[in-house]
């Protein structure tokens, strides 16, 4: 085996050009998956981020017949311990009702929050953009086209109407802007403590909302499976994201398969390429294989040179195209900027990813030098030194 | 006196649909130490019947004994290592390894032994280079040296593991007169110095005339078979 690789060595350092422009083609096709699956991933990611980064992955809500949930308190801490990939849990009392200012009225969801809680999920006080976070009773936090459509400001007084028919005051604290226009015009968030009070559901809630850490967005349903069988079924159903987002995660499916087939091609070109390189090498050192039998060398061997070709050629490939993948997917995001200079797709550099694609191409020219390898196996020293 | 190499009723025939026999019955001895010259014209099969003797091409029917072990049972790796061991190898178109240099060359028969190459077995190496004349281009790649220095080259190579029998197959066929002078007065001095066996083809009868022994092979079967 030394052997094979020391001749193996001397072939590919012999023949400098061949072996850098092989090098070459294994690196640009490295580089390219590296990019397109960094390029797809950050997509998928960013677009997954808008879309359920701030609103509830997984909620929890009853089975029972008035929809409310109580003893939440232990509840949550049981959900908490039933799956380790769930960061944020919180607990919402949402109510519909009506919202009354001057002569405008609108129907309204009020939104009872555990603040701390469910800053975690929405990050509403970063989304405010006047005002503050109600924290007193009947404090109020509206939509930000609420403002704009009924003239209202800070301070103002609103009247809710419940369900019951029931008035109540409540003063507008500040606007939030979530960044999706129903939402800012039909929400109303306040402290859970108030809601509760409002609408007179003491110790009561009407769902759990939670989110899961980044690497388990897609298997939200198999999460809220496991919170079921730890909380029962018969008395709570859940819904996860993948089911609100049906067209989305189709969306989403279509960009993997794609950039999949992409990657799998450039891998199946490398593959080839490297292969007829390699069979050309046999040919071109046929002679010296020949004389190499002549003197000896065992079959094995001389499969060995080529294997060791292909691992030197891939590994070396690999490498460089790592450095190339890198180093377009960082100009990438330097150069392709928004106006405001943040990049047009963020990239997601997954470093699992890059090792991964380096293991393949390495791989692939293992397998490529495979039918070189059996080939000069095969080669008979005497039709060589016969035919000169 | 010990034979080192024996052929017995060997037949040599190509193909499979349209066969072509190129040996017929061979019958062959040589004696341990002596320089064996093989004459013939092109196609008369002198080259096969080095390359059988050399295991590189197996008998169609007969049997081959090289010190007494009967090659013809013997596996691809058996036989590889075999060679290795026992046989040098010097032919017309030299076959140096390009990418080597002389002294890396001459060192590749003992690298194929996967054993620690030892200051003793560089030393060794030198030696047989400094033997044929070389040492001050050892380091020269192969591709870097006349016909002659490359041939030279090849001789130092199949003495590198100390063979039991060297077979040549028209050495000088490539090379000047004067070449060819150096080159077969090297051959007898090695022969005299290692009691090495030499088996060489020529086509040149005033070089065969200098070996013990002349064999002549005609239309594959042996037409003469003089000692002197």
């Amino acid at each position: 085996m030394k052997l094979g690789l020391k001749i193996a060595l001397r072939f590919l350092t012999s023949n400098k050009g061949q072996t850098i422009l092989i090098i070459l083609g294994i690196a640009i096709g490295v580089s390219v998956q590296i990019f397109i699956g960094s390029l797809i991933q950050g997509l998928q990611k960013g677009l997954v981020d808008k879309t359920i980064g701030n609103s509830s992955q997984i909620t929890i809500n009853s089975n029972l017949e008035d929809r409310y949930i109580t003893d939440y308190d232990q509840l949550i801490d049981k959900i908490s311990l039933s799956d380790d990939n769930i960061t944020k849990i919180s607990p919402v009392l949402d109510n519909q009702a009506f919202l009354s200012y001057e002569d405008n009225s609108q129907s309204l969801l009020v939104r009872g929050f555990d603040m701390d809680k469910a800053d975690g999920i929405y990050d509403i006080s970063n989304r405010i953009v006047e005002g503050k976070l109600p924290t007193a009773e009947n404090e109020i936090l509206l939509g930000i086209n609420l403002k704009d459509e009924y003239g209202i400001s800070i301070d103002d007084e609103i009247s809710i109407l419940t369900v019951d028919r029931k008035s109540i005051k409540s003063t507008v604290v500040g606007f939030f802007d979530l960044k999706v226009s129903t939402l800012n015009s039909n929400w109303g968030i306040t402290t859970l403590k108030n809601a509760q009070t409002m609408f007179e559901n003491e110790e009561k809630i009407s769902s759990i909302e939670m989110q899961v850490n980044e690497d388990s967005i897609f298997i939200t349903d198999e999460i809220a499976l496991n919170v079921l069988n730890t909380i029962g079924s018969d008395k709570y159903k859940a819904v996860n994201w993948k089911e609100q987002n049906e067209s989305l995660l189709s969306g989403l499916e279509g960009q993997s398969i794609s950039s999949l087939m992409i990657q799998v091609f450039v891998i199946i070109s490398v593959v080839i390429s490297i292969a007829s390189i390699l069979a050309i090498t046999v040919i071109q050192k046929s002679r010296q294989i020949g004389i190499l039998k002549a003197m000896g060398i065992r079959n094995s061997t001389t499969s060995y040179i080529f294997l060791f070709e292909g691992l030197i050629l891939g590994f070396f490939g690999a490498l460089a195209g790592i450095l190339l993948g890198v180093g377009l997917s960082f100009a990438f995001t330097k150069f392709a900027i928004n106006a405001d200079g943040t990049p047009v797709v963020d990239l997601y550099i997954s470093y699992s990813f890059i090792i991964l694609s380096g293991f393949i191409a390495v791989a692939a020219s293992i397998l490529a030098a495979l039918m070189p390898a059996i080939r000069s196996s095969k080669l008979n020293a005497i039709d060589i030194i016969r035919n000169n | 006196m010990k034979k080192i190499l024996e052929l017995r009723n060997v037949n040599k025939i190509y193909g499979t649909d349209i066969k072509t026999q190129v040996l017929y019955d061979i019958n062959l001895a040589f004696d341990t130490g002596s320089f064996n010259s093989i004459i013939g014209q092109s196609g008369s099969g002198k080259s096969t019947l080095l390359n059988i003797i050399g295991t590189l091409d197996t008998a169609t029917s007969g049997q081959v004994l090289i010190d007494g072990n009967n090659i013809t049972d013997m596996s691809a790796n058996e036989l590889a290592d075999y060679r290795n061991k026992t046989i040098g190898f010097v032919f017309q178109f030299h076959y140096l390894l390009p990418e080597f240099t002389a002294l890396e060359n001459v060192l590749i028969p003992y690298n194929i032994q996967n054993k620690p190459v030892t200051k003793e077995v560089i030393d060794k190496a030198k030696e047989r280079l400094k033997l044929v004349g070389l040492e001050k281009v050892m380091n020269n790649p192969s591709t870097k040296m006349s016909g002659g220095q490359q041939q030279r080259t090849a001789i130092a190579r199949a003495l590198m593991n100390d063979p039991k029998m060297i077979l040549a197959d028209e050495p000088t066929g490539n090379l000047d007169s004067d070449s060819t002078e150096t080159i077969y007065e090297l051959l007898r001095s090695i022969n005299e110095e290692y009691k090495t066996t030499f088996i060489v083809i020529t086509h040149d009868r005033k070089i065969a005339e200098k070996a013990d022994r002349i064999i002549e092979i005609k239309d594959g079967k042996i037409n003469l078979d003089i000692y002197k």
